[in-house]
Formats: C-alpha cells, structure tokens, sequence
C-alpha cells in the first residue's frame, strides 16, 4: 500500500467506552484528511489495481493419502517461564542439599543457570562437593550469608556441565572383548576451575569463626526438632 | 492451699491465647464472671475471657480504668518490665524466644559450645575423682 509511515499511527478516535468512539464519521472522515487526498487526485479517492499475479502452476494430487481424513494436532505456541529463584537464595547463600550424593551436605551457592538451575560448590576442599548444579526444590535455603565477591562465575553455564557424547561403532566384536574403558578421570581443565572458584572463597570463610567446621558438616534431623518451626 | 493470685483491678496477667498471644497485659476493669478488660501500652484496652489469660505475681497500683497515660506511668513506677524479665518466669520466655529464633549455624555453634563445655566438666570431674581417689 502506499504511503506507509514509519511508526504506525495510534488512532485518532479515542475511545469513549469500549465500542464508542470520540468523533461520529464525518469529524473522523474530516480527521484523516480523506478531503485532502481526494482534492489532490481531482475529487476521486486514488486506487490501485492489483498487480498481475504470476501464473500458479496447478497442483498435483499426491501418490498417497490416507483412506480417513487425518486430524492436524493443534499449534502449541507456548513458551516455558524461566524458572524464579526465591527470594531467600543470593549469590553467597549457604544451601542444604536434601536429595543426591550430597544429601545433609551444607554447601555455597555462586549464580543460577539459564536453565533454572542452581551452580553450587562445596567447596570441594572443605566437604567434597564440586562445582555442580542443583535444582531449587532439592535445596533449604538457610540465612547464612558467605562473601562471595572475589569469586568470578561467568565462564559456568549449562554446556559446560553437559555430559560428554561416545561414539560407539557397530561390531559383534565389540561383545566379546572386555570393556576397555576403565573409570573416566576428570579433565585437569575442571580441577583447575574448581581450584579457581575455590581459592578466594576459602579465604572469605575462614574468615568467620566456625564456618568452615559448619560446612564440612551434615546436616540431619534429630530427634525433637520439627522442620516446621525451624528458622534455617 | 489457698489462691495467692487474685483477679483484681492492677493485676498483670500474660496472655495465653489468641492474637495478643506471649504478652503482659494489666486487667483494669471485671466485665461479668468472664471476662475482664484488659490494657497494655501497645494495645487497644479490649475485653478478655479469663480464660485466655494467665495471673502473674506482679500487681500495680491503678484506678477502675485509667488512661493510657495514667497506666503506662504507674507501670512505669512499678516497674513491671524489668520485674518480669527477671522473674524465673519472665527469663524462661526469654531463653524460649532466643531457641526458637535461632539460625541453622547458630544451632551448630550452640553444639560446639556444648560438647566443649562437657568436656571441660568431664575434665574437672576426673581430676577431683583423682584426687579423693588418692
């Protein structure tokens, strides 16, 4: 169409209720100028014929289709929220880790994934948790806060915690052969990252009295303590 | 056995039940059999079953339903607040408040402390059993 404008006008009726506007045809008829353009092409509002559309080669039927008609599964176009973090969970937050390996392990929180999930380390030298990620809901979050500023986290995200693709060959020999692979050693690039996110960390508790005593230690239920009126 | 705290007009009573649950209220007036009104510094003077509260030893020296000024001065002069907090009574709410606000951590260096102090008791102890011992 001609005479496209750069940002789409925003209407000239406002509207008085839904359903009713402002100005009646002809104030709007004078509003947009239909005057004017019908003055400038001699009292004839200008058309445009349709361009000649190129010619459609017909369509052939298709070598198969199915006896019954086949129903189209509706469109889906929903998009997945990213997962909110609770308000109790900050960069520096000690976290309890109820579920897995780690479970009863209290453990630093650095940064929450684009996957939702939660980047957690133990540090590893203090509990033996690595750097790992962990779901919110698996997780109490206590008000332990440990200063968190002289660690730098921007190089973890999801991919680097993918697991890693073998490529098997088809053989019969592969049946009777002994498996090969022996226990998979951790790459030295990820010792070191762990070293690296560790060292200031370290630092800032053995800062506080007792932290470090407090993170090398399980966490369990014992008896008379009702998890409902705990203040973690 | 007879009763040594009576429902009088001064008497301060600690509420049991309901919204105003843990605090000292002072009664100031008897409504019928019931039910009293009751007054603090922090609260509206409302009325109160007997039931939701509990007598305390301490009474102050008021008229049939003062102003709030009149009772906060002659709470004041009674000096309600630092006779309950330290009465046995008044101290244990304390301790209680103090346990159930405490932290994962906090609750983790309470143990520490305590298994230290044990040991230290325990050493103590060996040393005198030593010494009648010998």
């Amino acid at each position: 169409m001609a005479g496209k404008r750069k940002t789409p006008v925003k209407t000239r009726n406002p509207d008085l209720i839904r359903g009713v506007g402002k100005y009646s045809r002809s104030k709007m008829y004078h509003k947009r100028g239909l005057w004017a353009i019908k003055a400038k092409h001699g009292g004839v509002f200008p058309r445009h014929d349709p361009k000649p559309k190129a010619p459609v080669a017909p369509e052939k039927a298709p070598k198969f289709y199915p006896a019954e008609d086949v129903k189209k599964p509706l469109l889906n176009k929903r998009k997945p929220k990213p997962t909110k973090l609770r308000a109790s969970i900050t960069p520096g937050t000690v976290l309890i880790l109820l579920a897995g390996r780690f479970m009863g392990k209290r453990v630093v929180f650095l940064k929450q994934l684009t996957s939702g999930l939660l980047l957690v380390t133990g540090p590893f030298k203090i509990n033996g948790v690595p750097l790992r990620r962990v779901n919110q809901s698996y997780v109490i979050a206590t008000s332990t806060k440990v200063d968190i500023s002289g660690v730098n986290v921007e190089k973890f995200d999801d991919k680097y915690f993918a697991k890693e693709v073998e490529k098997k060959k088809k053989g019969e020999g592969e049946f009777f052969e002994a498996e090969k692979e022996d226990k998979k050693t951790l790459p030295d690039e990820k010792k070191e990252d762990q070293k690296a996110v560790d060292g200031s960390l370290i630092k800032s508790i053995e800062g506080v009295a007792d932290l470090k005593v407090y993170l090398a230690a399980r966490f369990s239920l014992k008896s008379g303590m009702k998890p409902h009126e705990l203040v973690f | 056995m007879p009763f040594k705290r009576y429902v009088e007009i001064g008497r301060v009573a600690l509420v049991n039940y309901g919204k105003d649950y843990g605090k000292l209220v002072v009664i100031v007036d008897v409504v019928d059999q019931n039910r009293a009104l009751v007054d603090a510094p922090d609260t509206v003077r409302s009325q109160m079953n007997f039931k939701r509260l509990t007598l305390t030893d301490i009474k102050i020296d008021i008229n049939r339903v003062p102003k709030k000024k009149t009772l906060i001065d002659a709470m004041e002069k009674a000096d309600v607040k630092n006779k309950w907090e330290n009465s046995s009574w008044g101290r244990k709410l304390i301790v209680q408040k103090r346990r159930a606000s405490l932290n994962d951590f906090d609750r983790f260096k309470l143990m520490l402390a305590k298994i230290k102090k044990a040991g230290i008791v325990r050493q103590e102890l060996a040393k005198l059993k030593k010494e009648t011992a010998a």
